[in-house]
């Protein structure tokens, strides 16, 4: 089976903290994977390093069996869901024209009607970004990080300070496209309820990798569940 | 008003150079506006001072000058800036600052103010040659050609560098190349307003077309409407009433914005 992603030895050393240490996973083609661990564990170094935007690390990362040191060409293969995508309220784009930013190709225009209904956002289409609620902003950006049908998907806790109907529908689309479309998906979230639902592997991260397999078996582990959801308790209570 | 002055030549030079100027300026001028540059056209501008000043002093043509100081001077404080972590707007600071002392150092240098300055500073475009014409039209056609066929990655690392660098989008070479258009559009444009100018026909006809709540390609097509009917209105108003062009094309473009400013207040336009 295509290896998606095979991450080996990855560390990662700020000036006064390590960030990640001797990290190694491996995703499958049709993997969900929810990666879940407190603030500041490195999921975020993770992304950065796997996304080419933080390159001073240690170890390999390989995509579809390339090194990602090696050859770029991976970008154009993954779609990215940011956690709260930054962007100038009265940036001049619709929805039509931030999905476009998406497609590598424009011959392949009649993607973007295509994606925007698929993901209920279809009347948005001409209306200004800026405009939008939160949950139908983030639909928007999963339609752009889809358009040019990625294989891979990878969202960084994209449900912070949504509202609850968002977050069910968004759920409902990514185990629809992970099971319909098989897109392989890696996904980092607070929410082990939504992991446990959704994700059929777990990665438990927090600095280094405490656990990584099968979802069924983190969530048969009572020892592991109650660490996590109190770690992420913690940094709840923290965040607010 | 009389319509003769439309059979005069040096007025066909001069609106077909500002209409081109007017869709350069606002087409550079947006990216730059959304990258919160709003103030780098100034920059250079001022930087493109000291260009002219070097031309004089060395006996080139100051243009030819100009462009090479202000594009050379653009690039490097654009570099300086990310490698010393140096805010957008003290780099801007800076980069004005220094083509003006040096500016006023050479002219010193060569014995003081003369009236070839005088017409960089505040305009000429009643005074534009065909060659002048010639080469407005052919870096406008380039530049317009460039932003066209790179639109995505214009578009996209201006509106997210960090996601379009995630669609594999050089970045980092897309932000020269914006460097480079706004430094060759600035130097062919001040002709038209002079340097002090500048910057208002980058960033005020765009202003104003943002607040329209429209998608990219129809705020740039208002830009470039108001901005073309400024710089028209402008050449033509200010013949007639014999006062300078650059002040007048600058007014009417304030007007537009402050129209566009009662209409939205008036509620008449979307919130954004």
């Amino acid at each position: 089976m295509l290896k998606v992603v095979e991450i080996k030895n990855l560390s990662v050393k700020y000036p006064d903290v390590k960030a990640l240490d001797n990290v190694s996973f491996e995703v499958d083609e049709g993997d969900f994977l929810g990666i879940i661990g407190p603030n500041g564990a490195g999921k975020s170094t993770l992304f950065a390093s796997m996304l080419n935007l933080h390159t001073d690390y240690e170890g390999t990362i390989k995509f579809f069996g390339q090194d990602i040191r090696k050859s770029k060409n991976y970008l154009k293969q993954i779609g990215y869901v940011p956690q709260k995508p930054i962007f100038e309220k009265n940036f001049p784009v619709t929805v039509k024209d931030v999905v476009r930013m998406g497609l590598q190709n424009e011959s392949d225009a009649d993607r973007i009607d295509e994606i925007l209904q698929q993901l209920w956002i279809h009347e948005l289409g001409n209306r200004r970004i800026g405009e939008l609620s939160g949950g139908q902003q983030q639909r928007v950006f999963i339609a752009k990080a889809l358009v040019h049908k990625p294989k891979l998907l990878i969202l960084d806790e994209p449900v912070t300070g949504i509202d609850q109907q968002s977050i069910e529908l968004f759920y409902s689309i990514l185990r629809e496209l992970n099971s319909k479309q098989n897109i392989t998906i890696i996904w980092s979230s607070h929410d082990l309820d939504a992991v446990n639902q959704l994700a059929n592997h777990v990665a438990c991260l927090n600095r280094t990798l405490f656990f990584h397999g099968e979802s069924e078996d983190f969530f048969s582990n009572d020892d592991l569940v109650k660490q996590y959801s109190e770690a992420s308790m913690q940094e709840h209570m923290h965040h607010h | 008003m009389s319509f003769e002055i439309l059979t005069y030549s040096f007025m066909h030079r001069a609106l077909i150079a500002g209409i081109a100027i007017a869709i350069l300026c606002s087409v550079v001028g947006l990216f730059l506006v959304l990258r919160r540059y709003s103030l780098f056209g100034d920059a250079i501008a001022h930087s493109s001072f000291g260009g002219v000043a070097v031309g004089l002093l060395a006996g080139i043509y100051p243009l030819w000058t100009a462009y090479v100081v202000s594009i050379v001077s653009a690039l490097v404080i654009t570099k300086v800036k990310d490698r010393f972590n140096i805010s957008g707007d003290a780099s801007i600071a800076v980069l004005l600052s220094s083509g003006i002392a040096v500016g006023l150092v050479i002219i010193g240098l060569s014995g003081g103010f003369t009236l070839d300055i005088f017409s960089f500073l505040f305009g000429s475009i009643l005074l534009v040659s065909v060659d002048d014409v010639v080469l407005i039209l052919a870096l406008t056609g380039g530049i317009l050609i460039v932003v066209l066929l790179l639109f995505r990655e214009l578009l996209y690392s201006t509106f997210n560098e960090e996601q379009a660098k995630v669609s594999g989008i050089p970045v980092e070479k897309i932000n020269y190349l914006v460097v480079f258009m706004a430094g060759l559009t600035v130097v062919t444009s001040i002709q038209l307003v002079g340097v002090l100018l500048i910057s208002a026909l980058f960033v005020i006809p765009n202003v104003s077309a943002i607040m329209y709540g429209k998608g990219f390609k129809q705020t740039a097509l208002i830009s470039i409407g108001f901005s073309i009917f400024s710089v028209v209105a402008g050449i033509l108003v200010s013949y007639v009433f014999d006062i300078t062009p650059a002040g007048t094309i600058v007014l009417i473009s304030i007007g537009l914005l402050a129209g566009t400013m009662g209409i939205k207040s008036a509620g008449l336009l979307s919130k954004n």
